[in-house]
This record gives structure tokens, C-alpha cells and sequence, in this order.
């Protein structure tokens, strides 16, 4: 629970390498379903294309009930990758956990607050690009002024608080599942009585894990598009 | 401790360089996707959506031609019985016409033969009759001559002559 992190320093910044290494692992493997299920695309679809166009599809369904297509289409490939990248980022951490001199290498990468913040700022940030490229400057700044105009702190301070609430919900549900599976997991090692007792609940709670890190990659995805819409979208 | 490592960014400094990777990567792996699986995903998709579209149409334009070539089929079946019904009909008539005729020409045919059968029968009576009167007349004169060969003048022969032959004619 309280290992370390392997840390270096390199040009001036600090990289924690198992984060790099989990990122890697998790983009590689979001990359391989991809190029895999769409390697024999076919009319009628079978196996692993229709499980990626389910996945387009449901994405596609996020989109729409928060925007017009014709808003929202530009998203599509973001909320796909989004969706996949951060569930495949928490299923990571769910089997295993891999220390290796005391330092904690093998981990959901969303169970880092750096990550899940980068992700989150990036979808705000990528939020406002939006807003003044789809309304201009003018409307996009009329946007701060609605419904009324002292509003405007509260909005001013809604878009911070939006960042950080995208990305510490991820964040704190992933690592608080990582904490309880690793205190599970720890009290298997206290002998016979550990066992029995801990694996029960291990299994329990590695299921809810795994229901919870499905959700929680859904609300990111629906809560991206979310606020998309919110600056896409003409009618609000 | 323990608390220590729970608390956000514990983890020691602020790591720089996992958000630049995070962000590097995050953005590969996007255009990767989209070169590799989303591009050509929704290509298939879209020629699908297309494909579906124009069987759809096509079934369509085939019901209404079904639709239209039935109505056609029905409509000829409707002249050709019309037209049977007429020929029928017709040809009612022309047997009823025909066999007017037959009977009209039959018995004008019957009443010819009848008349001439007739008229045969006449002629036929004529000259017997007139067969008869002259072997008669012949024979009354044999007869008269031979009763009264002797003493008798030709006018009174001519009297008697005529006065059988008046007889004769009275008989017949």
C-alpha cells in the first residue's frame, strides 16, 4: 500500500516510470483491440467487429443524448478512445500488482491522480478549443454571461471544479479499489484463517472492481461529451 | 505513514513528466485509432448504411412493379373473359340465326317440291284425259260406223258423232 514510486528525473521533469510503463501497456493495449477487430472488416460483421462497432455505437448513443450529430460527430473518435483507454486503464489493476524493490511498478494508470487530472484538464481544455472554433470568440465569452451576468464567477469557478471532480472521481474510485484489493490481498498472506476468511471478499470486491471501472469509464466518457455540449451546443 | 501515501500527490513532487506522456500518448493513441480502426470502421458502416438503404429502395420499386404488373394481369384476365363472354354470346346468336335459316329454307325447300309435285300430277291428269277422249272418240266412231253401216247419211252420223263425245265429256 505504501510503497514507493520508482521516480526519475530527466530534463527537468520528474517521470514516475511505473506510470509510464502502465500508460504504455494501457495504449498498447487499447491499440491492439482496435487494429485487431478491424483487420477483416466485413459487410456483415462478425466477431471482434461487431464488438468494436457495439463499442462505436454505444459511444455514438453518449453522443447523441447530450448533442446533435451534426455538433457532436467530431467527438466520436475521442469518446471512443476515451472510453476504452480508461477502461482498459482500470482493469489493469485489478489482477495483479507487481513491487519490485519496494516500488509500486504495476498499477492501474488511473489510479494516479496525475493521470486521471492530465486526462481531465485535457477533455476541458479540449472543451474550450471547441467553444471558440464552433461559436467564436464572442459567443463562446457570451457563454460565461448566461443565464444572467453575475453568474460569471460561479462559471469561471464551475470549469475548475468541473476539471477536478472528472478527474478525481476516476481517480479516487480506481485507487480506493486498488487500496481494498491489496488489503484483501495482504491478509491472505497472515496463514490459513487469512485465507479463508479473505477470499470471499476478495472475489466479491474484484467484481465490483471490475462493474465499477466499467461505470466509471462510462461517466467519463458521458460527462466528456457532457461538457462538450455545454460549449458546442447552441441551444443552452 | 500509512495516511500519508493516501493523500493527493503524496507521492512525492510533482510529476511533469507523466502528464506530458500521459498527453503524448493519449493523442497518439488517438490519431492511431482513427487512422486504423475508426476511419475505415466507419467507412464500412457508412457503406453498409448505404447498402441497406438501396436493398430497401430496391424492394420497394420491386413491390410497386410487382403491384403493377398484377394489376395488369388482372385487368387482362378481365378482357379476356369479357371477350370470351362475347364470343359466347355471338356465337349464340349466329346458331340461332343459322338454325332459322335451315328451317326457313327447309320448308321453303319442302313447299317448292310440293308445288311442282303437284303441278306434275296435273299435267299428268290432262293427258290422260286427253289420251282418253281421242282413243274414245276413235272408238265411238268404230262403233257407230259398225251399228249403222249401212243406212245412214253423214249428217246424221255427224249428230250422233258429237252427241257421244257431249256424253263422254259429262262422265269425266
Amino acid at each position: 500500500m505504501d510503497h514507493g514510486a520508482p521516480l526519475i528525473k530527466f530534463m527537468g521533469l520528474t517521470f514516475n516510470l511505473s506510470n509510464i510503463l502502465m500508460i504504455t501497456v494501457a495504449s498498447v493495449i487499447v491499440f491492439l483491440i482496435a487494429v485487431i477487430s478491424t483487420r477483416r472488416l466485413a459487410m456483415k460483421p462478425t466477431g471482434m467487429q461487431n464488438f468494436f462497432e457495439w463499442v462505436m455505437d454505444f459511444v455514438k448513443n453518449i453522443i447523441n443524448s447530450n448533442m446533435a450529430w451534426k455538433d457532436g460527430g467530431r467527438f466520436h473518435v475521442l469518446g471512443i478512445t476515451l472510453i476504452m483507454y480508461v477502461f482498459v486503464s482500470n482493469m489493469l489493476g485489478l489482477p495483479f500488482a507487481v513491487t519490485y524493490n519496494h516500488e509500486l511498478w504495476w498499477k492501474s494508470p488511473t489510479a494516479d491522480p496525475v493521470v486521471t487530472l492530465t486526462l481531465a484538464a485535457m477533455v476541458v481544455g479540449l472543451s474550450h478549443y471547441y467553444g471558440v472554433r464552433v461559436k467564436g470568440l464572442k459567443g463562446y465569452g457570451k457563454d460565461f454571461f448566461k443565464p444572467m451576468w453575475f453568474m460569471f464567477p460561479l462559471k469561471i469557478i464551475e470549469e475548475f471544479a468541473n476539471t477536478l471532480t472528472l478527474g478525481l472521481r476516476l481517480y479516487g474510485n480506481i485507487y480506493a479499489g486498488e487500496i481494498l484489493l491489496t488489503l484483501l490481498a495482504g491478509s491472505l498472506a497472515t496463514g490459513f484463517l487469512g485465507h479463508a476468511v479473505a477470499v470471499l471478499p476478495t472475489l466479491l470486491w474484484m467484481g465490483f472492481s471490475v462493474f465499477i471501472g466499467a461505470i466509471q469509464a462510462f461517466i467519463f466518457c458521458m460527462l466528456t461529451m457532457v461538457y462538450m455540449s455545454h460549449k458546442v451546443s447552441h441551444d443552452h | 505513514m500509512l495516511l500519508d501515501s493516501y493523500v493527493l500527490g503524496a507521492s512525492g513532487g510533482f510529476n511533469g513528466g507523466d502528464i506530458v506522456f500521459q498527453l503524448a500518448m493519449f493523442i497518439i493513441l488517438l490519431a492511431l485509432i482513427k487512422k486504423f480502426a475508426w476511419g475505415p470502421l466507419m467507412g464500412i458502416m457508412n457503406q453498409r448504411e448505404e447498402h441497406i438503404a438501396g436493398e430497401i429502395e430496391a424492394a420497394e420499386a420491386s413491390r410497386v412493379e410487382a403491384k403493377k404488373l398484377l394489376e395488369e394481369q388482372k385487368l387482362l384476365l378481365k378482357e379476356a373473359r369479357t371477350e370470351a363472354q362475347t364470343l359466347i354470346e355471338s356465337a349464340k346468336k349466329q346458331g340461332e340465326a343459322q338454325r332459322e335459316e335451315i328451317i326457313v329454307a327447309a320448308r321453303a325447300e319442302g313447299d317448292r317440291l310440293k308445288n311442282s309435285a303437284k303441278l306434275e300430277i296435273e299435267q299428268q291428269k290432262e293427258q290422260a284425259v286427253s289420251a282418253i277422249r281421242e282413243q274414245v272418240a276413235s272408238l265411238s266412231v268404230l262403233v257407230a260406223s259398225k251399228v249403222i253401216e249401212k243406212e245412214l247419211s253423214a249428217a246424221d252420223q255427224e249428230k250422233l258423232i258429237n252427241e257421244y263425245i257431249q256424253e263422254a265429256g259429262e262422265k269425266q
